[in-house]
C-alpha cells in the first residue's frame, strides 16, 4: 500500500514535498498528492514514513487501502 | 495559487526602551537613534554629543545594525517599517500555541489569509515595497514555518533581494531546531539579526510547549524532544554570539506553564550573548484550533506581562513594542499594509527602485528623531513632583512619535510610563476598529476601555463627544489638546499638570486596575 494524503487535511505547507524519498510528492491544485506508483512507504529508506512524521496535522498523510501494499 | 491560510514562524519586532543602574543598551540605543549625531557618557544614560557614530559604549557595526530597524529599536519603530516575505511554509517542530491547519494563533496575526510566494515573486515584492514605502528597510523571512526548514526557498530569497536591494537588512525568525546547520549560511548573506524563539531552557517545561519534533528522519516527542530543542537553541545562539550575528530571543509567556521559569530564559540567553528579549503574551482561543486555544490555557493580562517584563529587564534588554504580526505583514509595526502587495498586484507593478529617494527619506527622519528627543528633554525638569506616582498613559498613533490618531480609527494604542524620570513605552493594546460604520459602536468601545482600563489618560488627535464621556465615566481622562504634537513631550506636560492638580488637592490619585490583552484577529481597516 502506498500513502495518501486527505486533502481536505493538508495546509499545504509543503514540508512533505522535499523529504519524499521518492519524489512521490508533488503540489496539485491547491494541496499535495502521493504518487502511488512511486510512495515506497520509505521501506529501505527511512525507520518511519517521512511525510507522516512531518506533517503538521494528525491523520492527514495515512495509508491508502486502495493501493497494493509495497513490495520491496 | 494556494489559499490556505498560512501560520508565521515567529514574530519579529523588537525594542530597545529601558532604562537601569548599569549600562543598558537599549536605552543607549534608543537616546542614541533619537540623538542622531550624538554619544553618551561612560554607562549612564544621559546623552551627550559626540560621536557621530553611535554610543560611546557600542561598536560603530552595531548601532549600523539596530539604528533604524523597527524591530531591534522601539525608537526606530516609529518611523522605518519591515516586510516579512511568506517564502518558508514548511516546520520541523509543533508547538502547542500553533495550529497549522487554520493558522498559528500565537506568533501570527490570527485569521488573515496569506499567500505562499517563491523567491522570485518575494523579491519582486521587496522591491515593489520598497518603491512605495521609503521607509521600509527591513526584509525578513518568519515562515509562515520556520525559514531554516525551507533552508533553499529562504537563502535563495536572500541571494535575490541583496542583488537587487542591498540597503535593505535581512533578518530571519527560527525556532533554532536547523539553525546550528546554518549559522555559516546565515553569516555569509549578511542575515545580521536573527530571532530564535526560546520558550523554555528546562525540558521538563518544554514538554508541555512541544508535542513533537522532527528531528533526524524521525518524530521524537516528550521530554527528548525538548532537551533537543533546547541544546539546538543555546547551540545555535552561541554560534551566532561568536559571529557578531545579533540575535533576538521571542518567548511566548504562558501562565501556569512557563511564566516563572521565563527568568531563567531570560538569563540563559543573556549570559549567550543575546542582545534583546521580547516576551509577548500568548494568544489562546478556542477558535484558534490549538492545543492550548481548545483546552482552555489562558494568555497573561497586560499587568502580568508587564510584571514579568519589569522584572527581567534589570538582566536584559527588554522588546515591548512587538505586534506578533504574521509571516507577510507589510509596513509600520502597528499596521499592515500587505493587502496592497498581493502577488497579483505586484507582478502588475512598474517598479523603480529609487535608492537616493529612499537615502533622502531615510535622513529626514533623522531630524525628526532629533526634534523629537529635543523637545522631550525640555519637559524632564520638573518631574520631582511625581515622587512615587507612576501612571500609564494610551497613546493613538498612527507614527513618526507623534499624537496623530482620531480615536475612533485607531487599531491600537500605545502605552506610555509616566514616572519622576520621564516617559517610557512599555507596550501596546491592540483594540478593534471604534468606527465601523455605525452599527456596534458601543461594543468597540468597551473593548478598548478593557484594554486601556490601566491607563489614566488616553492621547487622540480627535475624539467625539459621546465617547468622551463613557471613558471619562470609566475614570480615564480623554486628552486632545495636543493633537499632533510629539508624544513624549505631551504626555510629560500633561503628568506635572496632572500632579499640579493631585497637589493642589483637585484630584486625588487612585491606582488604576489591570487591562485586558486582546485576543481575536485585528480586523484591517481598508
Amino acid at each position: 500500500m502506498a500513502f495518501k494524503i486527505i486533502a481536505s487535511q493538508c495546509t499545504n505547507c509543503t514540508a512533505c514535498e522535499a523529504l519524499c524519498p521518492n519524489q512521490a510528492i508533488s503540489e496539485k491544485g491547491s494541496t499535495f498528492v502521493i504518487d502511488p506508483a512511486l510512495c515506497t512507504e520509505c521501506i529501505g529508506h527511512f525507520d518511519d514514513p517521512q511525510c507522516v512524521a512531518i506533517c503538521p496535522v494528525d491523520n492527514t498523510c495515512v495509508i491508502d487501502a486502495a493501493q497494493p501494499r509495497y513490495q520491496p | 495559487m494556494n489559499d490556505a491560510v498560512f501560520p508565521a514562524g515567529s514574530a519579529f519586532e523588537t525594542a530597545s526602551e529601558a532604562s537601569g543602574p548599569t549600562i543598558n543598551l537599549a536605552d543607549v540605543l534608543q537616546q542614541v537613534a533619537e540623538h542622531k549625531g550624538c554619544g553618551t557618557e561612560g554607562g549612564g544614560t544621559k546623552p551627550s554629543c559626540g560621536s557621530s557614530d553611535g554610543p560611546a559604549d557600542m561598536a560603530p557595526e552595531i548601532w549600523e545594525k539596530v539604528k533604524n530597524h523597527p524591530c531591534y529599536s522601539e525608537e526606530a519603530h516609529h518611523h522605518y517599517a519591515r516586510m516579512h516575505v511568506a517564502v518558508a511554509p514548511a516546520c520541523n517542530i509543533q508547538c502547542n500555541y500553533c495550529n497549522r491547519k487554520y493558522d498559528c494563533a500565537n506568533e501570527s496575526r490570527p485569521g488573515v489569509v496569506s499567500e505562499r510566494l517563491t523567491p522570485e515573486q518575494a523579491a519582486k515584492k521587496v522591491l515593489a515595497v520598497a518603491s512605495t514605502i521609503p521607509q521600509m528597510t527591513v526584509l525578513g523571512i518568519a515562515g509562515p514555518g520556520d525559514p531554516l526548514a525551507n533552508p533553499d526557498k529562504t537563502f535563495e530569497t536572500f541571494r535575490r533581494i541583496s542583488e537587487v536591494a542591498p540597503d535593505i537588512k535581512l533578518c530571519l525568525s527560527t525556532n533554532g531546531l536547523a539553525l546550528p546547520d546554518w549559522v555559516d549560511e546565515i553569516a555569509k548573506y549578511k542575515v545580521d539579526h536573527v530571532t530564535i524563539t526560546i520558550n523554555m531552557v528546562d525540558p521538563e517545561v518544554g514538554q508541555h510547549i512541544y508535542p513533537w519534533i522532527f528531528w533526524n528522519n524521525k518524530r521524537v516527542t516528550g521530554i527528548e524532544a525538548a532537551r533537543i530543542i533546547t541544546e539546538r537553541q543555546m547551540l545555535g545562539l552561541e554560534m551566532l554570539t561568536e559571529r557578531g550575528i545579533l540575535a533576538k530571543i521571542n518567548s511566548v509567556m504562558i501562565p501556569g506553564i512557563n511564566d516563572h521559569h521565563l527568568a531563567e530564559v531570560n538569563r540563559a540567553v543573556k549570559s549567550r550573548g543575546a542582545f534583546l528579549h521580547n516576551i509577548m503574551p500568548l494568544i489562546s482561543a478556542p477558535e484558534h484550533g490549538t492545543v492550548f486555544g481548545l483546552n482552555g490555557q489562558r494568555g497573561p493580562t497586560a499587568q502580568e506581562l508587564k510584571a514579568l517584563q519589569d522584572a527581567c529587564e534589570g538582566d536584559m534588554n527588554m522588546m515591548r513594542h512587538c505586534r506578533q504580526c504574521r509571516a507577510d505583514a507589510v509596513g509600520l509595526l502597528g499596521e499592515d499594509r500587505s493587502a496592497e502587495f498581493s502577488t497579483d498586484k505586484i507582478m502588475a507593478m512598474e517598479v523603480n527602485y529609487d535608492a537616493e529617494g529612499r537615502k533622502a527619506y531615510q535622513q529626514a527622519v533623522e531630524s525628526e528623531r532629533q526634534a523629537k528627543v529635543a523637545a522631550r528633554e525640555e519637559e524632564l525638569a520638573g518631574l520631582d513632583a511625581a515622587a512615587d506616582i507612576s501612571l500609564l498613559v494610551a497613546v493613538a498613533t498612527k507614527g513618526h512619535g507623534v499624537i496623530n490618531e482620531h480615536f475612533g480609527h485607531a487599531k491600537e494604542f500605545q502605552v506610555y510610563e509616566l514616572t519622576s524620570s520621564g516617559a517610557k513605552f512599555v507596550g501596546h493594546r491592540r483594540v478593534d476598529l471604534y468606527c465601523q460604520g455605525g452599527f456596534g459602536e458601543e461594543d468597540s468601545l468597551d473593548t478598548i476601555i478593557t484594554a486601556i482600563n490601566d491607563c489614566h489618560a488616553v492621547f487622540v488627535a480627535k475624539i467625539g463627544g459621546c465617547p468622551k464621556a463613557d471613558l471619562t465615566a470609566a475614570g480615564i481622562e480623554p486628552v486632545d489638546q495636543y493633537a499632533h504634537e510629539y508624544i513624549e513631550a505631551s504626555a510629560l506636560i500633561w503628568f506635572k499638570d496632572y500632579l499640579a492638580r493631585v497637589a493642589s488637592g483637585e484630584i486625588t490619585h487612585v491606582a488604576r486596575g489591570d487591562a485586558a490583552i486582546r485576543q481575536g484577529a485585528l480586523t484591517s481597516a481598508a
